[in-house]
């Protein structure tokens, strides 16, 4: 749908659209221009373009905020809990949108309040739990928390997915002699693929990006996430903002290009994920 | 069929409703976390009655829930609804500059607006000190902390609404709006008449989400005052962090788990049964 408006209107509503453009754009420019910068230029002037093109910044950020062996543990976690959240929601998706069972009602309900959950009511006895288990510091006890966080938003938008597939495919696949396994496997996940990478950019993204659990639960050194890692470096008293700044480029930036070139399923993916339910 | 449904609910059942359970029995008791917890019936609860910070703290959420139920559904309509007259090719664009603040980690944009912003000394508000317009740091006042963690989050939040509600805008039909054209509506006139009452769903199933997201708040209270100064930003959810992993009191963390998960109760029902009548 698209209205046509006076002149007058037209102009106006760029005027307010444009002042939107440049308070979204204004932190994100700072961040970008003084990653480039010494502390010294940041202190006189954090507007002033840098003096010099300079990359010592990123440099130290990447030795400080120890982004190779951070960034290891963010891409295994973002990548368990992608695999996780992918494989489990589909399978559950699949039987709650074509109603497999009695109890998918219940079911339904039961994963829609869970996403409302505040973190606090279950993080208390589950930190001691895993720390008597020994699970701080385990990535892959931290993916498990994120999958069961994130798998309920998961399974409702890929419930659409598979509610958009007509059921003649499945039934056909029946009669053909297929066994309900290779149904879901060989007919619908194929079908479903578009959903399943939308979800899979989605929780990549909340991964990527969580910090309350990663920073209760991965607390060595060895087992920081990135952004925890940037956080602690930024929480030192003796700031230097433009490696601080450079450290923050470096994780945006593979954020930002892949969203850039997939706008649309991310988008879509997290409208549709809330919205449409 | 139960097989497809076990590994989500077995890991939804043992990383949360087990847990989410022992918390509330938690919350009778007061423990350390480490030693053997000790029953005290309503104890925790009474302390948290009289505690001056849990007041703040709930207050700080209700002025929360308030900023966010107004100034970032109306900034989002606004935005989405002047999306409507630009050409697709730029509502595109527009759509994706206001998206970029919701896909940056909340660290790190807690990080970029404490020190390039609202900093006396890298940031914009000392530069602007120095050219004799003296703003002081919000965070660093108590009557201002809350509202300058506030901004920061605005920031961050405005734009998934705008896209939401522009989505949304676009379903209306084009029929209802051609004819409050011929007859004359103005743009206020569409919007009050025509464009609200059509995405009113999508409004309140966000002013829905607002309220629990509201209480949930945690990540840039925690990375921008620690609910500082002197608790003046304190909020619910970073008192009940303290109060567990801090001051080594879980029972009282857990009790204030519970009176966040109250408010978050009232507002999932309503949630659900939106999306009942969505048709779940």
């Amino acid at each position: 749908m698209r209205l046509v408006e006076s002149r007058a209107t037209l102009t106006l509503t760029y005027v307010v659209l444009g002042i939107g453009l440049f308070t979204a754009l204004f932190p994100i420019a700072l961040l970008v221009l003084n990653s480039l910068k010494s502390a010294q230029e940041i202190v006189t002037n954090p507007l002033a373009l840098p003096q010099a093109i300079r990359f010592d910044n990123f440099a130290r950020a990447w030795k400080d905020a120890r982004f190779s062996t951070s960034f290891v543990n963010s891409a295994t976690l973002t990548g368990l809990t992608i695999l996780l959240v992918c494989t489990t929601g589909s399978a559950s998706a699949y039987v709650l949108a074509r109603k497999k069972i009695k109890a998918w009602k219940l079911v339904t309900f039961y994963l829609l309040a869970t996403t409302t959950a505040p973190i606090q009511l279950f993080l208390f006895p589950l930190y001691f739990g895993f720390a008597k288990l020994g699970l701080i510091n385990n990535v892959f006890a931290v993916a498990l928390v994120y999958t069961a966080i994130y798998s309920p938003f998961a399974i409702m938008l890929l419930r659409t997915y598979f509610l958009a597939v007509p059921r003649e495919i499945e039934e056909a696949a029946l009669i053909d002699g297929a066994s309900s396994w290779q149904i879901f496997t060989r007919v619908m996940l194929p079908i479903v693929s578009p959903g399943i990478v939308t979800v899979a950019l989605i929780i990549g993204l909340y991964s990527w990006n969580e910090f309350l659990i990663a920073t209760t639960f991965l607390q060595k050194k060895d087992s920081l996430t990135a952004v925890v890692s940037f956080f602690l470096l930024s929480g030192q008293y003796s700031s230097d903002w433009g490696e601080i700044m450079a450290a923050a480029l470096i994780i945006v930036l593979p954020i930002v290009i892949l969203f850039v070139f997939l706008q649309r399923r991310f988008i879509e993916g997290m409208a549709g994920g809330s919205v449409k339910g | 069929m139960w097989l497809y449904l076990a590994p989500t609910l077995v890991i939804n059942v043992v990383i949360i409703l087990i847990p989410a359970l022992l918390t509330v029995g938690l919350a009778f008791f007061q423990w350390d976390g480490l030693s053997a917890p000790v029953f005290v019936g309503l104890g925790n609860f009474v302390s948290l009655w009289d505690d001056r910070v849990f007041w703040t703290a709930l207050e700080n959420n209700l002025i929360w829930t308030a900023i966010f139920l107004t100034i970032p559904i109306a900034m989002g309509l606004l935005a989405a609804s002047m999306l409507l007259i630009v050409p697709r090719r730029g509502s595109t664009i527009f759509q994706v500059v206001y998206f970029l603040p919701v896909i940056i980690a909340t660290a790190i944009t807690a990080r970029v607006w404490q020190g390039m912003i609202y900093s006396p000394v890298t940031g914009i508000f000392g530069w602007l000190g120095k050219l004799g317009l003296p703003i002081t740091n919000p965070l660093s006042q108590t009557s201002t902390a809350l509202f300058g963690i506030a901004t920061v989050d605005l920031w961050h939040w405005w734009g998934f609404l705008c896209v939401i509600f522009f989505a949304a805008l676009r379903q209306v039909p084009q029929e209802q709006i051609e004819a409050a054209r011929i007859e004359g509506a103005s743009f206020w006139q569409m919007m009050r008449y025509v464009l609200l009452p059509g995405i009113r769903s999508t409004i309140v199933l966000m002013m829905v989400m607002t309220v629990i997201w509201s209480f949930l708040v945690f990540d840039f209270v925690y990375i921008l005052t620690q609910g500082g100064p002197a608790f003046s930003s304190e909020v619910l959810s970073t008192l009940a962090y303290r109060k567990a992993f801090y001051d080594l009191n879980v029972g009282q963390a857990a009790a204030t788990a519970l009176v966040i998960s109250l408010f978050g109760l009232v507002a999932t029902y309503f949630y659900i049964r939106i999306q009942q009548r969505e048709g779940v």
